[in-house]
């Protein structure tokens, strides 16, 4: 089994904050909107290089979905930066329209997703996003596990051309891939190869996916991990093949069980390749204020959680 | 004596523009009895849709696309660089949208007998699917066109080009918040590039617009926001056509442009004027007869 090695500590918003900033020095068309949340969201830097090609739209998101609509449609490749609740729920129907249905090329930058935000609690704790964006036409869904790998998804989604939804989160966490490693969308990274039961991971759960694979190799299991960094278009061959290797399947993830990567994996092993599975979401619950780690326990979602989960799994076989 | 000189000049200048007015009115006229028909033949048609706003609106609209826009059918493309846009906030009044996209040149008069059928690029409320020439962004949730509008606005000052953008929407609409969001940001961002009309007709869908709901004192509320306002009758072209200049003469000072235009629900048509029955509803064969009696056809049906 592959080891990983935790090469430092960051939260996964600052990877978008560098990645931004790398976007804009390679295209003079990438532009940073926020509403009201530049430092939440890590654009000061992209600020400071580019005042110009920084645009405060105020509490007013919006009103910065259409704008950012419209500055696609004069070649502009503008980021709008906010909460994950900000910039889905609250508009939901302004990007199913502007960005969505005109397909215009507006890259979304969803911070402090999931459970993980912590203190702030339910309001904020968003666990619907992929559910919302998932089921746009054409909208690009994209979650990256760690600071590095959020930096270069930032970097891809900018050189792509359509809608992106980018989520990322608040707190500092474990830096395990590869510094200068292209991000491919659509494609599924497979973080560790086995034989026994395979464990589909996203965002921060990846890492959380990583350490159940190791506890489980102590009591002699071989689970292969994926990282699945981009939902939608998902990497449909890589998990089908995974599935019929391994024979058992989790997913892991930090949403609500309704619409999120659990159930889109379970409809494509329905279809492609039955296979018993388990789940680890936050299951159809509001979250609540505590610290990150305090959440992942109680709600079930830590490795622990995730270790056992991938054994009721292989019971199933 | 330069005085005087200047006067002469000044009255000779009045006068030629006044002739070229005087013109250019009665083309535009002529035009809009032919929008008005199509209006009437299409919803008719299609057996739904929304006559009674595309028919307040059609002299503003003949007017923006005969007149004042600075954007050709022949190079046309979605991208809104180089040349002038327009968004139809007020989605629902596609069929007036349509017809004088059409009758400019955009695409064939014939496609208008389209509207609202299967497989068609004349979808009920605008779209972009089908890359219909002339629309640049899908319109019909209400409130959301003049964010967009500023957005393409916005997008031309960074570039430095010099071109305008127009958005239409509608009094009704103006209840939707995010109206008001756009509102204060065009402002913020200093977009005098940015036209914007409203169509005060005092009507929406559910009835009188001071029955719904507390959508009054636009004229104030706009100027309060910090915006230039033109008040103008949307059905005299020489005052559609002043309510233009006076806004593109506000480019330099860093205010938007909001025009209100005052028109009637369903003008052109006696049965279906100033009510808000005609908002959502097709007139039936008979009906469709007795309004074209009172629309002469100037430029052709389809």
């Amino acid at each position: 089994m592959k080891k990983y090695i935790e090469t430092g500590k960051k939260d996964t918003r600052s990877g978008f904050g560098a990645g931004l900033l790398e976007a804009g020095k390679a295209d003079a068309n990438v532009l940073a909107l926020t509403a009201d949340l530049k430092g939440s969201l890590k654009m000061d830097a992209f600020a400071a290089e580019f005042p110009e090609r920084f645009i405060q739209c105020g509490i007013a998101e919006a009103n910065m979905v259409g704008v950012a609509a419209g500055l696609a449609l004069t070649g502009k490749v503008p980021f709008i930066g906010s909460f994950a609740e900000f910039v889905t729920g609250r508009v939901y129907d302004q990007i199913r329209q502007e960005v969505g249905y005109g397909h215009t090329n507006v890259k979304i930058a969803s911070s402090h997703a999931g459970i993980t935000l912590g203190e702030d609690g339910a309001t904020h704790q968003t666990m619907e996003d992929i559910a919302l964006m998932r089921a746009i036409p054409g909208m690009v869904v994209i979650n990256p596990c760690d600071y590095n790998q959020t930096k270069q998804a930032t970097i891809a989604a900018a050189k792509y051309q359509g809608p992106v939804y980018l989520r990322f989160g608040r707190p500092s966490v474990a830096i395990f891939t590869p510094e200068d490693e292209p991000f491919e969308i659509g494609k599924t990274y497979v973080m560790n190869e086995g034989k026994d039961v395979t464990i589909v991971a996203t965002g921060h759960m990846v890492w959380e996916a990583i350490k159940a694979a190791e506890a489980l190799e102590a009591d002699g299991i071989n689970a292969e991990v994926l990282n699945v960094a981009t939902i939608k278009p998902l990497d449909e061959a890589t998990i089908v093949a995974s599935a019929k290797k391994t024979g058992a399947v989790l997913v892991a993830e930090e949403h609500n069980s309704a619409g999120g990567l659990g159930e889109l994996i379970a409809g494509v092993l329905a279809a492609q390749a039955p296979t018993p599975m388990t789940f680890i979401n936050g299951a159809d619950k509001w979250g609540q204020s505590g610290t990150p780690a305090e959440l992942l326990a109680a709600y079930g979602m830590d490795a622990a959680h995730i270790a056992e989960a991938a054994k009721a799994a292989m019971t199933k076989k | 004596m330069a005085m005087a000189l200047f006067f002469i000049k000044f009255v000779s200048w009045k006068q030629i523009s006044l002739t070229i007015i005087m013109a250019n009115i009665e083309k535009l006229t002529a035009i809009a009895s032919q929008v008005r028909r199509d209006i009437v033949r299409m919803v008719s048609g299609a057996g739904s849709g929304h006559p009674g706003g595309s028919l307040g609106i059609t002299d503003i609209m003949t007017a923006l696309f005969f007149e004042e826009m600075k954007q050709d059918p022949a190079t046309w493309t979605r991208s809104a660089k180089g040349q002038d846009a327009f968004i139809l906030s007020a989605g629902h009044l596609a069929p007036v949208y349509y017809s004088v996209l059409s009758r400019a040149g955009y695409f064939p008069k014939e496609e208008l007998g389209t509207l609202r059928k299967f497989g068609t690029r004349l979808q009920g409320h605008p779209s972009t699917e089908a890359g219909l020439p002339g629309v640049f962004q899908p319109s019909g949730s209400l409130g959301q066109g003049l964010s967009c509008a500023a957005g393409i606005a916005l997008g031309k000052k960074i570039d430095g080009e010099d071109n305008n953008v127009y958005v239409l929407c509608g009094d009704g609409e103006s209840e939707e918040g995010q109206i008001w969001e756009a509102g204060m940001f065009a402002v913020h961002h200093k977009l005098d590039n940015l036209i914007a009309m409203t169509d005060v007709n005092g009507q929406q869908i559910d009835g009188p617009t001071s029955e719904v709901a507390a959508i009054f004192g636009l004229e104030e509320k706009w100027a309060a926001f910090g915006w230039n306002v033109i008040s103008a009758d949307g059905h005299d072209f020489e005052s559609i056509l002043k309510a233009f200049e006076l806004a593109k003469a506000a480019k330099g000072s860093g205010k938007p442009s909001m025009i209100l235009f005052t028109t009637d629900m369903g003008h052109g048509v006696d049965f279906m004027a100033g009510t808000h029955k005609w908002h959502g509803k097709a007139p039936s064969a008979e009906q469709c007869e007795a309004a074209l009696a009172q629309l002469p056809e100037t430029l052709g049906d389809y």
